[in-house]
């Protein structure tokens, strides 16, 4: 599976500020720890600053801090600010026919199981699970 | 506060109503199966004595072709109790059990669309196993 460039800075972002969140960090010191672009980033954090995940960011050193709820929000709900649900994408060509129908739907199934994947792993199971043992 | 331990047939009617009240399908004979001495079914209760939740599963050997594992066929927790714990630590004790009888594995089986009970399972450590389920319409 590929996830577009913000939505992998996105998923960067919001783990890194939910792991401690009374810490606050820059996108420049995220992108720094991520080796990702600093603007790029910037403009992710936006995304989720206009969803209340984090607040924060003014000027160029501003800080953003985790403000939302670590059992709550799983996976599927930062992947969904940033790429098109499945539901909601454009019809392509020759799937009408019968073997573009047969096609879409192992497409469709593949995509259902993705999104229970993404959907069922909130923050807190993520952070938790990447703690060494 | 909840106490856990093994089901007995005095439960059954608690059990089956909670899980009547939540699946909206009453099986009360597939609940007195749970009781088989194979299965693991246990019972976490108030300290009022009231059912909190259910837990049952049994260990087995070469299912599809699979050494023993332990199988988690249901969880159920009353809904006024959620998120205090109650299920993780029915999903242990079942756990503690499985692994005194020498399994070093859990499996279970989920609707891909309940979301919520995905959920509880990755929060116990479980990841997709090494089976894909198959299905067919055969009607």
């Amino acid at each position: 599976m590929k996830l577009q460039t913000a939505t992998r800075l996105g998923l960067y972002a919001i783990l890194e500020l939910a792991r401690d969140p009374e810490r606050t960090l820059s996108s420049a010191e995220l992108a720094e720890r991520f080796g990702v672009s600093s603007h790029h980033l910037a403009k992710v954090l936006g995304t989720l600053s206009t969803a209340g995940l984090v607040r924060g960011g003014r000027g160029a050193a501003g800080g953003y801090r985790f403000t939302g709820n670590r059992r709550r929000i799983t996976l599927m709900d930062i992947v969904a600010l940033f790429e098109p649900a499945p539901g909601n994408r454009a019809k392509e060509p020759g799937e009408d026919t019968d073997i573009g129908g047969s096609l879409q739907r192992v497409l469709s199934e593949i995509d259902e199981i993705a999104e229970a994947t993404l959907a069922s792993i909130t923050l807190e199971t993520m952070l938790k699970s990447n703690k060494p043992s | 506060m909840t106490d856990i331990r093994p089901a007995q047939v005095s439960d059954l009617k608690a059990i089956s109503a909670l899980d009547a009240r939540e699946t909206g399908v009453a099986k009360p004979d597939y609940w007195r199966e749970m009781l088989a001495p194979e299965r693991h079914f246990l019972v976490a209760e108030t300290e009022s004595g009231a059912l909190a939740g259910f837990i049952a599963g049994e260990i087995r050997a070469w299912e599809f072709g699979q050494p023993a594992a332990g199988w988690v066929f249901a969880i159920q927790i009353d809904p006024t109790l959620r998120l205090k714990g109650v299920g993780s630590e029915l999903f242990e004790a079942l756990v503690a059990r499985f692994k005194a009888k020498g399994v070093t594995r859990v499996r279970t089986l989920v609707d891909r669309k309940d979301h919520l009970i995905l959920s509880f399972f990755r929060a116990q450590g479980m990841v997709a196993g090494p089976s894909l389920q198959l299905d067919k319409n055969l009607s």
